[in-house]
């Protein structure tokens, strides 16, 4: 499942949700990325994260089926929020289930790296001396490509 | 056809979304960027960094030489940052 929403979500009740009375899977993998307070050693006092309507959800539920496609997962959930947010906030949650680890932590990893390069959010940082758009880091594309094939 | 622009690029052609009748000749993303580089030196400017400008036709990722016949909408944006 797919959800692409402004308001705040609280990371562990959707934990607890996505795994509840659930008896066939022995593996709940996630990921949480939260608004960290400072970038490049300069405060970080909010961050606005921009997307584009329509195609973030078409995006996204295609890098979903990718996962799915290629491990035997029982359950995926992503949630990623959009607007202005605050350091500590949670943006990001990406969550699987699979009868066993390995597919479990792989397709997590997967999903959020396929989701950095892909997903088309934008990030935007208030600091004291102003706004600045947050550049793409080429570690991020070298993460994605060790999925590629 | 709707052309969208998305984050630094919205704010460098200093528009959302432009509606535009596609000239004679311009027939991929490529032709559409040169063309829409006329019409916004700071597009042109920013797409002349190779890769920084990146392009979706109709909410599909898309490289310069895909062909545009048949498109609704096509945006132009940065590399993302999410996640």
């Amino acid at each position: 499942m797919v959800r692409v929403q402004a308001e705040p979500f609280d990371p562990g009740a959707e934990l607890t949700r996505f795994a509840r009375g659930r008896t066939d899977i022995g593996a709940v993998a996630s990921f949480t990325g939260l608004v960290r307070d400072t970038h490049n050693g300069e405060p970080v006092l909010a961050m606005t994260l921009e997307h584009y309507p329509g195609m973030t959800e078409r995006e996204l539920e295609r890098i979903e089926a990718e996962a799915r496609r290629r491990w035997p997962l029982d359950d995926s959930l992503v949630i990623h929020r959009y607007g202005r947010m605050l350091p500590g906030e949670p943006i990001v949650l990406v969550a699987t289930a699979a009868a066993h680890r390995a597919a479990a932590l792989d397709a997590c990893a997967f999903l959020m790296d396929w989701l950095k390069t892909k997903a088309p959010f934008w990030k935007l940082e208030e600091t004291p001396s102003g706004a600045n758009w947050v550049e793409a880091r080429e570690s991020d594309d070298a993460a994605a490509a060790r999925w590629a094939g | 056809m709707r052309i969208r622009y998305f984050a630094w690029l919205k704010q460098r052609t200093g528009c959302a979304e432009e509606e535009l009748d596609l000239p004679a000749g311009i027939d991929t993303v490529g032709d559409l960027m040169t063309y829409l580089g006329e019409r916004h030196p700071r597009f042109a400017e920013a797409a002349s960094g190779q890769g920084v400008v990146r392009c979706a036709v109709d909410q599909t990722h898309a490289d310069p030489e895909v062909r545009l016949a048949g498109a609704r909408e096509v945006a132009f944006f940065p590399p993302v940052t999410g996640g």
